[in-house]
């Protein structure tokens, strides 16, 4: 008796605790979405209205999409969402199946060589490489958001991921395809690649979330409003004196609602891909 | 002669990122070190003055406010961030149902765009109409002006991203969950206390984890930006000021090229370091046999 109930009780400290964590990790969102829907009066309302109330006004969400450029922002947040993921899923895929499957010499050295630059701070290459894009004329374009991704140079993690998955994968499948003849290339092509699904979908997901939310880079080499991505136009908005909140927290709804369904959809690759390869920043 | 061509297909494997590390990594960082070596508003031509910009920092208040702040910000956000996500990790752990469903809504905060956030939490943080203050009139305790306060700013900045620990907290709990489960049974037998089996049993086993989450907090403190950038801009007074807000606004708005290189190289020296360091005193890390990390 005594220890069942002992058990029952740890339960219910359990399911209190963990409850009460998870209102509060939720309440700046549930908070965005809240404020998103009222009028502006209610913006400057003691005590804070914490739960819904009518009146809804979606046209908040109306104004945020057509008052500022979101459409474009949107628009060139898509195309280098797409596009860096591409690159970042082909490249590392490509890269981590020669370091992982291929003896040649300097192999094991370069591969520390990429671990090393996984610890490499953004911030040291950031000047030279504006430098470099405002010489080749890629400053205010979604170039320099997008080409690093096809030489892996955007995220040398994705390269260590997809290789500890290529080392997982046992040898004698590509023993029996080379006796028939194929070569390294082919092997990769027909039998690596399809194992790999897995692997490259959880770099997909990086990569969008990555891409998605990134700030710095826009900031550094983007500063006309045709070219600003959803984080970069959403900081123009916000600033020291702000007053219209409610477009604001609308605008930070737009922003950060795609981002929200991708993971609820995939949440099982993105939680599991995190724990397999027990890294990501 | 196979041997020949099969090495060739190595290096044809990794060209696209071989190129990529030449192009976008290594010379970049070579041109960098030279600029820091110069004086160069970016619009005329770089003037080479050895080693003065690097004098410069150690002389520069604001550099001194900036790195300070930094290792403050470090200071108490690493270990609070670990330990929360530790207890995260033992509490959603344990085989309860909804476990699953909570890891998932734990971690939803880690994927919201820093600059969304960022709003949220400086309309959270307003002293008259926020959120937190009302939170906190509800228990009687008097609001505060927190980002516009010198006192506060900093610890706000610290508390916020205290919600963002999905990404420690889902590799901590894969390591919990591979601790053998016959060790806890042995304490069992011995009549050890939960706090006693956590100690002895828990804490050594996912030692390797705990110190790469600690490396890469570590890492990632240091480049603490966005919520800085967006909520305070480095104020109220410089209370702020993190070392990559000093750096971005060094290069691209007092366009001082050649210093904010330098301020870049500093910043990579104290993260390498760092870093070493606390390899240096990893002697708490139980590797068990082979490690496959």
């Amino acid at each position: 008796m005594g220890r069942k109930r002992k058990r029952f009780l740890v339960k219910i400290v359990w399911y209190v605790s963990v409850l009460l964590m998870a209102v509060i990790f939720i309440m700046p969102i549930y908070w965005m979405v809240l404020m998103s829907f009222k009028p502006i009066s209610e913006m400057y309302v003691v005590p804070t209205p914490w739960f819904p109330r009518p009146p809804f006004q979606i046209s908040n969400y109306i104004e945020a999409w057509t008052q500022y450029p979101f459409p474009t922002y949107f628009k060139n947040t898509v195309t280098v969402v797409a596009l860096a993921t591409l690159g970042n899923v082909m490249s590392s895929s490509v890269t981590a199946f020669g370091f992982a499957r291929i003896k040649f010499p300097g192999r094991n050295f370069l591969f520390v060589v990429l671990i090393s630059t996984m610890m490499l701070p953004y911030q040291v290459k950031i000047i030279p490489l504006f430098l470099l894009y405002k010489s080749i004329g890629w400053l205010n374009s979604l170039w320099p958001l997008i080409v690093p991704a096809f030489f892996a140079a955007a995220s040398p993690f994705f390269v260590f991921l997809m290789r500890q998955f290529f080392l997982s994968i046992p040898e004698e499948l590509a023993d029996a395809a080379r006796i028939d003849g194929c070569g390294y290339f082919n092997i990769y092509l027909r039998i690596f690649l399809p194992l790999t699904k897995p692997a490259m979908v959880t770099v997909a997901l990086f990569s969008f979330m990555d891409n998605w939310n990134d700030f710095f880079m826009p900031l550094i080499y983007i500063n006309s409003n045709q070219y600003k991505t959803l984080s970069l136009g959403l900081a123009g908005m916000t600033g020291q004196y702000v007053s219209e909140w409610h477009i604001i927290m609308a605008a930070s709804v737009i922003t950060v609602l795609p981002c929200v369904i991708v993971f609820l959809l995939a949440q099982k690759h993105f939680v599991e891909g995190i724990a397999a390869s027990g890294i990501k920043g | 002669m196979k041997k020949r061509k099969r090495w060739l297909t190595g290096y044809a494997f990794i060209s696209l990122w071989l190129f990529g590390l030449l192009a976008f990594t290594l010379l970049p960082m070579l041109y960098s070190f030279y600029i820091s070596l110069t004086e160069w508003d970016f619009i005329g031509t770089p003037r080479f003055i050895g080693l003065r910009n690097y004098k410069q920092i150690f002389k520069d208040q604001t550099a001194r406010i900036a790195l300070i702040n930094t290792a403050y910000y470090t200071v108490f956000s690493v270990p609070l961030r670990l330990i929360l996500a530790l207890i995260a990790a033992l509490m959603l752990s344990k085989p309860y149902k909804g476990s699953n469903g909570m890891r998932v809504l734990f971690y939803m905060p880690g994927i919201i765009s820093g600059v969304a956030i960022s709003a949220v939490w400086s309309r959270l943080f307003d002293p008259f109409y926020g959120g937190f203050n009302d939170i906190l009139a509800r228990f009687g305790i008097p609001g505060q002006a927190w980002l516009s306060d010198v006192h506060l700013a900093m610890p706000s900045i610290i508390l916020m991203n205290l919600m963002y620990i999905g990404t420690p907290m889902v590799v901590f709990i894969a390591a919990v969950k591979g601790v053998p489960t016959e060790l806890y049974e042995v304490a069992l037998l011995d009549g050890a206390s939960p706090w006693k089996r956590f100690i002895h049993i828990t804490v050594p086993m996912i030692s390797p984890i705990l110190f790469y989450n600690l490396i890469m907090q570590i890492i990632q403190s240091f480049q603490v930006f966005t919520n800085v950038y967006i909520m305070t801009n480095g104020g109220p007074a410089n209370a702020t000021m993190v070392f990559v807000l000093y750096l971005y606004q060094s290069a691209f708005q007092y366009l001082r090229m050649g210093y904010g290189s330098a301020l870049a190289w500093v910043l990579f020296a104290i993260i390498l370091i760092l870093t070493l360091l606390v390899f240096r005193t990893s002697g708490w890390v139980y590797f068990e046999g082979k490690e496959e990390k």
